[in-house]
């Protein structure tokens, strides 16, 4: 009778190969061999062939040394991106906002910006808030910011009285949870004059301006000052929206202030997201970009539809966060930090490039391809990259030797 | 589930530990590197800074990979020459 193996057996075997496969390759392949183990029909030779089947495979699929592995990721995304939409705009997944897609949303993520040109955030909430759209509207009022500008219906400068009117609108009061008191306590706050409540309208307040704000050029000024001012909520929040994911509520707001939404009470601050990496990285720190730029890539790309391998936009993350700060791809950045002066010369602003080396007495050691290329040497890539080095004491001796046992 | 915002324990932050000193020489030994060719994280980053991590420090960071399941990268904790604003 056939001997079958047993867990304990593979377990074993599998042990000494763990240093040479990855954690997830090594867990998918003990739970897979145990399966095929429980049923009784897995010899010690099959497993351990099945074994280095799967080692040598992984090893075979490798990055080999000297591949040229950023040449290949400039490819594979730079391809891709010449089919996407140029300006896109308008529609997004979410139907209320205004989403920047395809390759305006690209560019702007490899040029590490500071602000996204539409920055949006996704606000999880804590399990008691989650399923109870009540309470999620409270924590969305929160957060959204509001203006004075927003609950007001009529605004009005008498400048013969040097009197501000403003008729608020209850029905907006209402809705963003604000009292008359707290408008009057803001209004208050900005400094302009004497703040009271119209005796025959409760809603409707007037401000007699204190003399410095009389000055009619300042009209502007004095508008947006009273219009502008924040009431409640975290600034940069212009507007929430709720929306169903899955079996939760979530809240998506348009405008970005990740420090700020975190600190409310309800929010899952541990899932908190934003589009704006710079944000991130400031608030969460550089790994955490790290893992933005990939997501926000990858999200962008699928998008389109493109089918793009993660390893590639992984390679991009990791040389955009290189230096512990997020670098953009290009002049500024990636591109203009390279060591060679003539690699540099070659993107973007040649003469400019040169002069700037030329006065600083840079010296070019020919490190990498584009500089090789250049002046025509061998590229140091794949078989380029390995040079032979001879030991002429060495060669010498094993000459007089193998002369001398003749 | 309430409590004090720790943001290691956030979605996007993979966990970073620090390198002991003998465990670091190792290493580098192991790579044949030079501590500044590693990446670098900067000393004031938040995630340097609530670890406690001093320039010079090397830090572990095993990030979820989806195509590795588990990942470990290192950084180098430098100190910050030109300050951002």
């Amino acid at each position: 009778m056939e001997k079958y193996i047993t867990e304990h057996e593979i377990n074993e075997l599998l042990n000494n190969v763990k240093h040479l496969i990855t954690p997830q390759l090594y867990q998918e392949l003990s739970t897979k061999l145990k399966d095929v183990a429980r049923k009784r029909s897995l010899t010690r030779e099959k497993a351990i062939e099945i074994i280095n089947e799967v080692v040598k495979n992984y090893h075979k699929a490798l990055v080999d040394p000297g591949e040229a592995v950023g040449t290949i990721t400039a490819q594979s995304l730079g391809e891709p991106s010449t089919q996407m939409t140029l300006r896109v705009f308008h529609y997004a997944g979410v139907r209320e906002f205004n989403v920047t897609l395809g390759l305006p949303r690209l560019i702007e993520i490899v040029d590490a910006r500071r602000k996204p040109e539409t920055p949006i955030m996704e606000i999880y909430l804590t399990d008691d808030v989650k399923h109870d759209l009540e309470k999620v509207k409270a924590v969305a009022r929160q957060i959204e910011s509001t203006l004075v500008e927003n609950i007001t219906q009529e605004f009005s400068i008498d400048y013969a009285e040097g009197i501000v009117l403003l008729k608020l609108d209850p029905d907006m009061l209402r809705d963003k949870g604000v009292s008359v008191e707290q408008v009057i306590e803001v209004l208050r706050g900005l400094e302009v004059g004497e703040v009271e409540v119209s005796s025959d309208n409760p809603y409707e307040i007037r401000i007699a301006l204190s003399e410095e704000y009389l000055d009619p050029t300042k009209i502007e000024k004095l508008r947006t000052r009273v219009l502008q001012a924040h009431v409640k909520g975290i600034p940069n929040i212009k507007k929430t929206i709720i929306q169903k994911r899955g079996d939760e509520y979530i809240i998506i707001a348009e405008g970005s202030n990740l420090e700020a939404v975190m600190k409310i009470p309800g929010v899952d601050w541990r899932r908190v997201y934003t589009n704006n990496i710079y944000e991130i990285e400031r608030v969460l720190g550089i790994e955490a970009a790290r893992a933005a730029i990939i997501k926000e890539i990858k999200n962008t790309l699928d998008d389109q539809g493109l089918d793009v391998d993660i390893r590639h936009i992984m390679l991009l993350a990791d040389m955009m966060t290189w230096t512990g700060h997020v670098r953009q791809v290009g002049r500024m950045g990636i591109a203009g930090e390279k060591p060679s002066v003539l690699a540099r010369a070659t993107f973007e602003t040649t003469v400019q490039k040169l002069v700037e080396s030329a006065v600083a007495g840079e010296e070019d050691k020919l490190p990498s391809i584009t500089e090789n290329i250049i002046i025509g040497q061998i590229i140091p890539v794949g078989t380029g990259l390995v040079q032979v080095y001879m030991n002429p004491q060495l060669v010498k001796k094993e000459l007089s030797e193998t002369s001398a046992s003749r | 589930m309430e409590g004090e915002i720790n943001i290691l324990e956030h979605e996007l932050v993979p966990k970073h530990e620090i390198v002991p000193p003998s465990e670091a020489v190792e290493l580098l030994k192991k790579l044949g590197i030079e501590p500044w060719q590693l990446p670098w994280i900067s000393a004031d980053d938040p995630v340097a800074k609530a670890i406690g991590a001093k320039p010079g420090d090397i830090i572990r960071i095993i990030r979820k990979s989806p195509t590795a399941g588990e990942f470990v990268a290192y950084r180098y904790v430098v100190v910050e020459v030109t300050k951002k604003s």
